[in-house]
Formats: structure tokens, sequence, C-alpha cells
């Protein structure tokens, strides 16, 4: 498969406040190919779900979609859409039937007063045509595929675990057999054990139906297992796209290398963490070239001025590797991060 | 210095009421279910291991400085009606010493939130004994929980919701200060917020005072939730997963502010999670709850890099592991215990014998009868497991073949 599934092109979006434009999603360039997990990593408020609905047109004002396309390429259409110009009743067969999302938060996006079957159903109905006994059947099955007993089918989100909860959400997901499925957070209010098998469940699901993830997260170590690319997010912006081998061996912009250094890691020798001290900009009126300036431990006076583009690493390496800091290279020794007065970390936790 | 299980039984304590009121006949809801009576002795003092106090292990985090506050065989049972009990803790004992950091580590429902409401005297122990500073805890008037209050402070897993959403931020630390630190003037409390503000690196506190929390960030949040703590000029700190709510990328620094008060005001410090990792770098001894019971105890770096407990094992085979690239994932299966482990959705704490052996791989016919004590594999470490000779035979031989 040469042309990806979904192609996010130049896509801006921003809200709309009395006090001028927050800028959510400056020009964002990303493809998703087919059978791929890609993960999209940043802080809270990096812009990340907002890249995500945008691109669904699931957003509602004060959010405007100010630039770029949305090209999707399924099996079932004949051919690529965009989904900036579509209709409502185009959109509505697009959503749900072609792209999938498993909402972040399980607890709150499950109706409480409905049952899991007839929440099943409801999706199944809204979206094919099958008769009653067709979506029964079906409900039952995805069950089967998330692991959870047939007879759970009647109980209320309240009388099942967070973690089965998650499943029946992302059973909800697979019910119209998408090609694209959209996952925000999917895993973050569960405990490890929980998490893990929710992972290891999700990928073998891919594996068996041959659907493509836009995995979203703000744990940078949970995408370098799953994922096979992983797109770097701040402010708005993407600074670095590569393969997850790539990003853990040898990640390039300075914010990809601070992430790397704030998680403990269970396993091999202690390392010395940093962290990345200060906290991200105001999106309200950022100021031009890197948004991750004020942070960085790398920065210089040519940093206001550049465009914020992604480029290839360097010419022999590979061109999915994409950075968008022109000056900071894979052989650039690391630097001890600014220490923001307001917030100084120190170099190692525990003694 | 004692360790807290050198402490003897008070005589004549029934750990367990576990048995139903009258006409408590009914099926007990799953994970929730009462387990057979073990007699305190049995708990203490199994078959085959002298009773001598020598023998027990100790706890590292006693030699970061005296012993301030101990929980001793606390139960805590819940009544859900109909004649079921829900047995949330069973016969925890530990020790929390100044300025050491004691990390309390399980999955949600396994009891260790309860555990921290224990001891910051929100709720009364079913059994067992809670002792500040050598003296019994008895939460038995709004004096009494003020006073506790005013030495045990509590914080909590979401700074959304534990801030008062219509109050400012001098609101929400004046109060405290006033109460506990008996501040007489304006410009004394007034002096007294700004040093906390500072302590927690929010500065200039000025800028802080009158926001609101929706005003803040979910780390300048939780950063005003520890200093409401630190208010009362507490010597325990109980965190209640303080970190979790947050970003990765703040956790870190978050965990580096605790840190460095936990240095500077000599805190004993019960930091409670989920995130097994993160109690490697942050705490000096690590204990993993299960089912409402320790499982295991031990030094964290030695806990976590050799887990003797099948569960242990689970938890740690669980954690992210980025240098190990997509393998377990990609593969399909978990890494041994891991996907061993594996239950079926829903599968809670076995209702007899030992918590784990519902999910454990190597639980046999006396793991599903007999609850297994925590026993003492090193000088420093314990587990409550039947099957260590196989789940940990290196740690087992280790213990046995080095003495203490």
């Amino acid at each position: 498969m040469t042309e990806p599934v979904l192609e996010i092109k130049d896509f801006s979006v921003a809200y709309r406040t009395p006090s001028g434009d927050v800028r959510a999603a400056t020009s964002v360039n990303l493809d998703l190919y087919a059978g791929e997990v890609v993960g999209l990593v940043g802080e809270s408020g990096s812009g990340k779900s907002t890249l995500a609905y945008g691109a669904c047109r699931l957003l509602r004002a004060p959010a405007v979609i100010t630039g770029g396309s949305v090209r999707y390429r399924g099996r079932r259409t004949t051919e690529p859409m965009d989904i900036m110009e579509l209709g409502t009743a185009q959109l509505r067969r697009l959503r749900w039937r072609e792209i999938a999302i498993v909402f972040q938060s399980a607890m709150n996006a499950l109706n409480p007063v409905l049952n899991v079957r007839d929440q099943i159903l409801d999706a199944i109905h809204a979206h094919l045509r099958v008769s009653r006994d067709e979506a029964a059947a079906k409900a039952g099955s995805l069950l089967d595929l998330v692991g959870i007993p047939r007879s759970r089918l009647r109980a209320y989100p309240h009388e099942l675990s967070g973690g089965m909860r998650q499943r029946v959400m992302i059973a909800m997901a697979l019910a119209t057999d998408p090609e694209v499925v959209i996952m925000d957070e999917p895993t973050t209010a569960l405990d490890v054990v929980v998490q893990r098998d929710i992972l290891a469940q999700i990928v073998e699901l891919k594996e068996r139906l041959g659907f493509s993830i836009l995995f979203i997260t703000h744990d940078l170590s949970l995408l370098l297992e799953l994922a096979d690319r992983i797109a770097v997010m701040y402010a708005g912006q993407l600074l670095e796209v590569g393969t997850a081998q790539q990003l853990q061996h040898s990640p390039v912009h300075p914010y990809t290398r601070g992430l790397l250094n704030s998680f403990p890691s269970l396993r091999g020798a202690r390392r010395e963490l940093a962290g990345i001290p200060g906290s991200p900009p105001d999106l309200h009126d950022p100021p031009p070239g890197c948004p991750f300036l004020p942070r960085c431990g790398y920065a210089t006076q040519a940093c206001t001025e550049i465009d914020m583009n992604l480029a290839p690493i360097a010419p022999a390496s590979d061109p999915g590797h994409v950075t968008a800091c022109p000056f900071v290279g894979p052989d650039t020794p690391a630097v001890q991060a600014i220490a923001d007065q307001s917030a100084t970390t120190e170099t190692e936790l525990a003694t | 210095m004692t360790s807290p299980t050198d402490t003897p039984q008070p005589p004549g304590r029934t750990p367990h009421r576990s048995a139903p009121r009258p006409g408590g006949e009914t099926p007990l809801v799953p994970g929730a279910s009462p387990r057979t009576p073990v007699p305190p002795e049995a708990r203490e003092a199994p078959q085959g291991r002298p009773p001598a106090r020598e023998a027990r292990e100790r706890s590292v985090a006693a030699e970061r400085g005296p012993l301030a506050m101990e929980a001793v065989s606390l139960d805590k049972d819940f009544r859900l009606g109909r004649g079921e009990v829900l047995h949330a803790v069973r016969g925890v004992s530990f020790g929390l010493y100044r300025g050491a950091v004691v990390a309390l580590v399980g999955e949600s429902g396994s009891g260790k939130s309860t555990v921290a409401r224990l001891l910051a005297g929100q709720e009364h122990p079913t059994g067992g004994s809670i002792r500040l500073d050598g003296e019994p805890v008895e939460v038995s008037s709004r004096r009494a929980f003020r006073q506790h209050k005013s030495k045990v402070q509590l914080v909590f897993q979401d700074p959304f919701s534990s801030l008062n959403p219509v109050h400012t931020v001098r609101y929400h630390l004046e109060r405290p200060v006033k109460l506990h630190r008996g501040t007489r003037s304006a410009d004394e409390t007034a002096r007294e917020v700004t040093a906390l503000l500072e302590q927690v690196r929010l500065t200039p506190a000025g800028k802080f005072l009158p926001k609101f929390p929706h005003e803040l960030s979910g780390g300048q949040r939780q950063r005003v939730s520890f200093a409401r703590a630190l208010a009362a000029r507490p010597r325990v700190l109980l965190a209640d997963e303080p970190v979790s709510m947050l970003d990765v990328s703040i956790r870190l620094e978050m965990l580096s502010l605790l840190d460095d008060l936990r240095r500077r005001f000599q805190l004993a410090l019960l930091y409670i999670t989920h995130d097994i990792a993160s109690a490697r770098y942050f705490a000096d001894e690590v204990l993993v709850m299960y089912g409402g019971e320790i499982v295991e105890r031990g030094p964290a770096e030695e806990l976590t890099q050799s887990p003797a407990h099948p569960y242990t094992q689970l938890l740690v085979a669980s954690a992210p592991d980025p240098d190990n690239l997509g393998s377990a994932l990609r593969g399909g299966t978990a890494p041994g215990a891991a996907a061993a482990g594996r239950r079926p959705a829903g599968t809670g704490p076995a209702a007899t014998g030992c918590p784990f052996s519902a999910r454990c791989p190597l639980a046999d016919d006396r793991c599903r009868t007999d609850d297994p004590p925590l026993r003492r594999v090193s000088a420093v470490r314990a587990a409550a497991c039947w099957r260590l000779d196989v789940a940990a035979p290196g740690i087992l031989a280790q213990s046995q073949g080095g003495g203490t």
C-alpha cells in the first residue's frame, strides 16, 4: 500500500475567543497507512485531541478549522474523499463506518441509563442495514472479541469495572468494521495490568481485522512499545515524527529528548531523570519561531526565526524521520535543560 | 528502633469479622468475599518458623529516621448490606519513618486508598491499631480528629476535584494556616501563606493567591494541594496517587518537589500509586497490596528488580518497557508471568486462600484454601506466598544460604 488511508495536510484549527484566536493546531501534516499504529504524543493542551477530532469534523464552535485538508482513502470507497468537503449525510456515513473513535473517558462516554447491549445495538442500527437478529448476534460476537462474557450484555455501565467499560468502548468502535480507529487515551485511567491486557488486545484485533490506529496519549513510554510511528506534538505543532525505534534510539528534537528523560523505567540501570522544566506556552498570541524555545536547553537567538517545517534529519538518514528543529541533530550532545526558577528540577529523585 | 511488625499482637483480637450477620447467607459480591479466617497466631507465626522477633524482616525505611506512624494488623470491613461484608484491608502492618518514603503499590480496589483513609482518621479500623509517635490513635471526637489532622495530612489524586472551584488559592491556604498554625493577625497569616506557596515553588506567590482552581494547570493545582497539606506542619504526609492525573512530563517535577519537601521537613511519606516504576525511583521501601493484604514488601530497588511474589512479578511485567520495543505487545503474548496471570475480565481476588490464587499461574490446592502469611525471605524482605520455592527460587536460596 503506497497511499495513506488518512492524509492530514496543512491542517489548522483555532478556538475563537473574545480575546483572540487560540491556535490549537497549526499546519499539521500527518499520514496514517493501512494496518499501521501511529502514536500522537503530547502534553495536555498540546492539541492532539483537537487534531484528531478536527480531522473527523467533530469539533463545534468556538473551534474553527482554519485551513488544510484531510483525505480519506478506504477500501470501500472508490476514490479518495476530502473530509473537509463532505456534506452532513456523507459525514454521517464516514463517521463510525469508516473512522471510529474510542473516547478518552469510558465512564462518561457510555450512557449510564442504557445497558451495554442496547448501546451496541444503537450503534449498529444507526450505521448498518441489518436485521434485529443479525444485530443482536453481532453485539454478542463483539463482546467475545474483547473478552467480555456475553452474560454481561444486560449490564449497565456502573456494573462494570473501568477496564470492562473501556473494552465495551472498543467493541462499540469496532461494531461497523471501520478502517481507521482513533483512540484517545484509551487506557489512561486504568492500572498497568489492565492497561497491558487491553493494549495487547487492541494489537491483536488490529492484526486480525486490519484496521489502522491513531493512538493519542501523553505517555511516550507506552507508544514506544505499541506504535509503528510516533508524532510528537507540542503547542499545536508537530515537532518530530519517526518510527518508534528512531525516537527511542536517536531522538532529535530537544522536546522529544526531554520526554524520553521524564519517565522512570523499571528495567535497566537507574538513570538520571531530568524532566522538562517550565510549562507549555499560551497559544493566544504565540511568539514567532519555535514554541518550545522558553523551555529548551539548546535555544539560540535564531530559534525565533525558524518556520517550524518538518525536515528530514540528514540526507543519508531515513526520510521518514523528520524534525522541526534545524539546529539540533542526532549527534548534538545533550545539554542540561535550563532550570526555570519557578520549577527547579532535581536531577535525581531518591538518593 | 522497632520495626512495626515487632509490635506484639494485642491479645484476643479477632482480625476477621467475616461472619455474615444473621440471615446473611446471600452469595457474596465478586471480589469482595470473606475468606477463611486465619487465626492471628497462624498469620504472625507460621509453622516451621521460630516465633522469635529477631527473625522478622526489618524495614529499610527505618534507616532514614525514627518511626513516626505505624499500622498494626489493620483491618477494615465495609458492610454492603444483606449481610455481605467487604474486607477492604486485612492484617496490614507497616511503619512510616521520618524522612523516608514508603510506597504502597497495587491496582484499583486493592485497598491502598482505604489504608490511607484509615491512617488519616477518616475511617475507623475494624481491627488492629494505628500508632502515632508511639501513642495509639483514637479519633473519637471532632477535636481529636482535628488534632490528628494537624500531624497527619492527606493529598488526593485528583487536583481537579480536591480544590473548591468557588474559592481562591488564598482561601484554600488561609483556612488551614489559621486553624493549625494559630496565626493571630492578618499579616502573620499572609506571611505564612506566601511562605507556603514558595515552598511548593508557586512564585511569585502574589500572582497565584487570587487565582481560582480553574485558572491553574493540573500541576499547579496539585502544588496548591501540597501547600494546603503542609499548612498544618504535619509529620506524616499520605499522598494518594498524587501524580496519576498529571501529564507524564510533569510527574517527575512533582515527585521531585515531594521529595524535596520530605527532606526539608523530615516528613514521613506514604506514596500510594499503581505505577511501580515510579516507586522504584521515589521510595525507600515498597509494599505491594493485593486483595486488601500486603503480599510483598522490601527495599524499592531490590523488590522491583527481583520481585518474589507472583503478583509483583505480574505488575513488573506489565509496566511499559520502552527498551523492549513492541516485542511483548506485537507478539500477542506478554512475557511469562504476565501471560499466565492474565485473567478473564473482571476476575477479582479469590474468596478463600491466597487472594491472588484466582489469577496466579502457580496456585495449587493449598493456595486456594489457606491464606499464606507474610513471611520473611531476607533480612529486609517478606512475601506472602506458599509457592516461593517455584516463584522466586533464587531469592529463597539466597536468604537460606546467606542467613540474615
